[in-house]
C-alpha cells in the first residue's frame, strides 16, 4: 500500500513536470512579445493550433513524426515572420484596446481558416512508433511505469529551457531582449536596433509555440479552438511569473503544471474522506479546476508585479 | 442596378410570406463551428445527402432545406429557429446536436405547432414528463447507449469498473444509464472539468484503483485526448475500455487511429449492418464526401427520409397537423439501422448492438459490428409521458 502511494505521487509528480514545462514553452513567447513589445498577443494560442496543424500534416505527408515536427516548426516560424512584419509591427503604437481587437480577430480569423483547410473534424497525429507505449521506471527504488513519450516531452521541455537560459542570460542578444523588457526606450536609445530585435522575438515565440503543439499533438486532439483553452492557462502562467521575464514564465509554468496536475488528482480523494461522496464528486472536480486561479489570486495579493517582475 | 435590386427583394419577401402548399421548407439548425461541429457537419452533410437521392423532394414536394449554425450556443439557435419559424415559416425543424440547445429551442418550436424531428439530442425531459406532440427523436433517448454499455459490461462479468466522464449533466446522465445496468462494483466515478486536455492526473489514479473495465463517456475531443493518453500509459494492458458509439465513431477512429483496436463500444446504427438503404447509404456517403459517415450522418439521413415518408403519406397536406403527426407515428419508411418503430413518447424502440474496432479487410481502422445487446430497447422515462 505504501508502495502504491510513492509510485501514485511520483508519478503525478513526472506528469505536473510535463504539463508544466509545456506551458513554459508557450509561456515563454507570451512574456517576451507581452513584456518587450508591450504587446497583448491573444492570437498567440492560435500560433499554438496552427503549428500543431503545420506539424500534424508535414508528419503524414512525410510519415516520419521527427521530420513532421521540425517541418512544423520552421512553417510556423515563418508565418509568425510574415504576421510580424505586416500587422504586428502596426499595432505596437497601439493601444492594448487595439491590439486585442486585432489579434481576437486573428483567432477568428485561424480558426475558421483552419477548418477551410483541415476540416472541422481533428485531425491524426501519433508519436513515433518506438515511443508510442509505456517504458518501466525506477526513481527513488520504485518501479513503476510511465508514457515513454511523456519522458520525450519533458527532455524537449528541459533542454528548451536550458537553451533559453543560455541566450537569455549569458548572450548578447539575451542582453538585448533584457534591457528592452526593463526599458525600452533607454534600450533603443543606446543604439539596438529595436525593431529587428522585436521580428527576432516573435519569430522565436512562435516557433516555440509550434514546437509545443507538435509535441503535444500525439497526446491532445489537434482541433479548432485547441489554442484558447492553453492561452488563457499561458496569461496565469506569466501573471504569476512577471511579464517579461523568462525565470518568472519557467517557475509559473512548473507552479501551475503541478498545483493543477496535483489538484485534480488528490482534491477529490482528500474531499472524499470530509464530505459525503456525492457532495465530494461535485465540490471536488469544480475546486481543482479553479485552483490554479485562487493561486494566482493569492499570489497577486502579496507580489502584484508577479514572482520575478522584469521591471523592478 | 438598385431598382433591380429592390424589386429582387420585393420578389424574395413575396415568396417568402406566400406560402404555397406545392412546396415545403425544413429549418435545419446545427452546430457547423467550434469544438462540436464534426457532430453538426455530419449530420448536415447526412441530410444533404438523403434530399439529393431524393431528387430534392420531400414526399413529391419540392422542398428547400434551410440551414444555419448554432455555434454551440443556446441563444444563438433560439434566434436562427425564431427566424426559422416567423419569417421563413418552415414546415419541419431539425438538425440539434446538444441537449441543453434542444431544451432552450424547443418550447418555440412546439407552441408555434411545428414538427420537430431531432437527429440527436434526445434528452429526458422530452421523452418523459415534457414529452410534445410535436417532437420526434429519430436517434435515440441519451441514456440509451449508456444503459447498452452497462448490460455489456454485466454480462461479459467486469467486477470492478471505473467511470470517467466530464462534471456536466450530461455526463451525470450518463453514469445513472450505466449503472441501470450495471449491478457490479464501482471502483471510482471520475469527473473531469468538460473541455480537458490532459488526462495524466486521472490515469494515475485509475491505475492505482486497477479496474478490469473502463467505462468513458467524453464527447468529441476529450475522448481523443483521453484514449491517446490511455493506451500510451500502458493501463490498455490490464483493462478493457469501453464507450457508447458516440466516443468510438468513424470520426474518432480517423483522428486517434490504431490506439483504439479492441475497445468496445454500443450503438443503435453501424456502418457495417447488412441491409439495403444502409449499404446504398454508406456507399454513396464516401463517394459524396471522401470518408466514413459516422453514427451522426445516419441520423441526419434518417431524420430526411422519416419526413419524406410522412409527408408522401399525408399527400402533402402537412397543414393537417393530426394527420402528419399520425404518419410520422407511422414511421414510414426503411431505416439505415434496420427496423424500429416508435414508442408513445415518440422516442425509438429498437435494437443497440455491440460494436469493437478492429481492421478490416483493407487493412483499416474501422467499427465492426460483434452482436446485439438490446433488443426492441425503450427507454427508461417513457411510464412519465402523457402524450396530448
Amino acid at each position: 500500500m505504501q508502495d502504491e502511494v510513492t509510485q501514485l505521487v511520483l508519478e503525478q509528480a513526472l506528469n505536473g513536470l510535463q504539463f508544466g514545462l509545456m506551458l513554459f514553452l508557450l509561456a515563454a513567447g507570451l512574456t517576451l512579445v507581452f513584456g518587450i513589445m508591450d504587446c497583448i498577443n491573444l492570437a498567440h494560442g492560435s500560433l499554438y493550433m496552427v503549428g500543431a496543424y503545420f506539424v500534424a500534416a508535414a508528419a503524414q505527408a512525410a510519415d516520419s513524426f521527427w521530420i513532421g515536427l521540425g517541418a512544423g516548426v520552421a512553417g510556423a516560424a515563418l508565418l509568425g515572420l510574415l504576421l510580424e512584419l505586416s500587422l504586428f509591427r502596426q499595432l505596437y503604437k497601439r493601444d492594448h484596446l487595439s491590439q486585442v481587437l486585432a489579434t481576437f480577430a486573428l483567432i477568428l480569423i485561424a480558426n475558421e481558416a483552419v477548418r477551410v483547410i483541415w476540416g472541422a473534424q481533428p485531425v491524426m497525429l501519433n508519436p513515433p512508433d518506438a515511443l508510442a507505449g509505456p517504458v518501466e521506471l525506477s526513481l527513488f527504488g520504485e518501479a513503476f511505469f510511465y508514457p515513454a513519450y511523456r519522458l520525450v516531452i519533458i527532455a524537449f521541455g528541459l533542454a528548451v529551457a536550458a537553451l533559453l537560459y543560455l541566450l537569455v542570460a549569458k548572450s548578447r542578444v539575451g542582453m538585448w531582449v533584457r534591457a528592452g523588457a526593463s526599458n525600452r526606450e533607454m534600450t533603443q536609445a543606446l543604439g539596438i536596433n529595436v525593431q529587428a530585435l522585436f521580428t527576432a522575438v516573435f519569430v522565436f515565440g512562435a516557433a516555440l509555440c509550434a514546437l509545443a503543439g507538435g509535441l503535444l499533438g500525439p497526446l491532445l486532439a489537434v482541433q479548432v479552438g485547441m489554442g484558447e483553452s492553453v492561452l488563457i492557462l499561458a496569461f496565469v502562467v506569466i501573471i504569476i511569473g512577471g511579464i517579461g521575464s523568462i525565470r518568472g514564465a519557467l517557475v509559473g509554468s512548473l507552479i501551475v503544471g503541478t498545483v493543477d496536475t496535483l489538484g485534480r488528482a488528490l482534491l477529490p480523494t482528500l474531499l472524499r474522506a470530509l464530505l459525503p461522496a456525492d457532495a465530494a464528486s461535485t465540490l471536488g472536480p469544480a475546486l481543482a479546476s479553479i485552483l490554479i486561479y485562487l493561486l494566482m489570486a493569492t499570489i497577486l495579493f502579496f507580489k502584484p508585479q508577479g514572482l520575478f517582475p522584469a521591471r523592478a | 442596378m438598385s431598382l433591380r435590386l429592390t424589386a429582387l427583394a420585393t420578389a424574395l419577401m413575396l415568396a417568402g410570406s406566400v406560402h404555397a402548399a406545392d412546396s415545403l421548407k425544413v429549418g435545419l439548425v446545427s452546430t457547423l463551428s467550434g469544438p462540436g461541429a464534426g457532430l453538426g457537419v455530419d449530420i448536415r452533410d447526412g441530410f444533404t445527402l438523403a434530399m439529393k437521392q431524393l431528387n430534392g423532394k420531400l414526399g413529391g414536394l419540392p422542398a428547400e432545406v434551410l440551414i444555419a449554425d448554432d455555434q454551440q450556443n443556446p441563444d444563438i439557435a433560439k434566434q436562427a429557429a425564431d427566424k426559422f419559424l416567423k419569417k421563413d415559416k418552415v414546415d419541419f425543424m431539425t438538425g440539434i446536436v446538444f441537449s441543453n440547445i434542444m431544451l432552450a429551442v424547443g418550447p418555440a418550436v412546439f407552441e408555434n405547432k411545428t414538427f420537430y424531428i431531432s437527429a440527436n439530442a434526445g434528452p429526458s425531459q422530452y421523452a418523459g414528463e415534457q414529452c410534445n406532440p410535436f417532437f420526434f427523436n429519430v436517434a435515440w433517448q441519451n441514456d440509451n447507449l449508456h444503459e447498452a454499455v452497462g448490460k455489456i459490461v454485466q454480462d461479459k462479468g467486469y467486477k470492478n469498473v471505473v467511470i470517467v466522464t466530464p462534471n456536466y449533466p450530461g455526463g451525470k446522465d450518463a453514469v445513472s444509464g450505466f449503472k441501470r445496468y450495471y449491478k457490479g462494483k464501482v471502483a471510482e466515478e471520475v469527473y473531469t472539468k468538460l473541455g480537458q486536455l490532459d488526462y495524466a492526473a486521472e490515469l494515475a489514479q485509475i491505475r492505482s484503483l486497477k479496474p478490469d473495465a473502463l467505462f468513458f463517456f467524453l464527447p468529441g475531443g476529450m475522448g481523443i485526448n483521453f484514449v491517446k493518453q490511455f493506451v500510451a500509459s500502458g493501463l490498455s494492458r490490464d483493462t478493457q475500455l469501453f464507450a457508447p458509439g458516440f466516443s468510438a465513431d468513424e470520426d474518432v477512429i480517423k483522428s486517434v487511429g490504431n490506439s483504439m483496436l479492441g475497445m468496445f463500444n454500443s450503438s443503435h446504427w453501424a456502418h457495417d449492418m447488412e441491409n439495403a438503404e444502409n449499404k446504398r447509404f454508406v456507399a454513396d456517403f464516401q463517394k459524396e464526401y471522401n470518408r466514413l459517415p459516422s453514427l451522426y450522418a445516419s441520423q441526419g439521413y434518417d431524420a430526411a427520409f422519416l419526413m419524406d415518408g410522412a409527408v408522401r403519406d399525408v399527400k402533402g397536406k402537412v397543414e393537417d397537423k393530426a394527420a402528419l403527426q399520425k404518419a410520422l407515428e407511422a414511421k414510414r419508411f426503411k431505416s439505415v439501422r434496420g427496423d424500429f418503430k416508435f414508442n408513445s413518447n415518440h422516442y425509438p424502440v429498437q435494437n443497440y448492438y455491440l460494436r469493437a474496432i478492429g481492421k478490416d479487410a483493407s487493412g483499416r481502422v474501422t467499427n465492426k459490428t460483434m452482436g446485439t445487446i438490446f433488443s426492441n430497447h425503450a427507454d427508461a422515462y417513457v411510464a412519465q409521458c402523457k402524450m396530448k
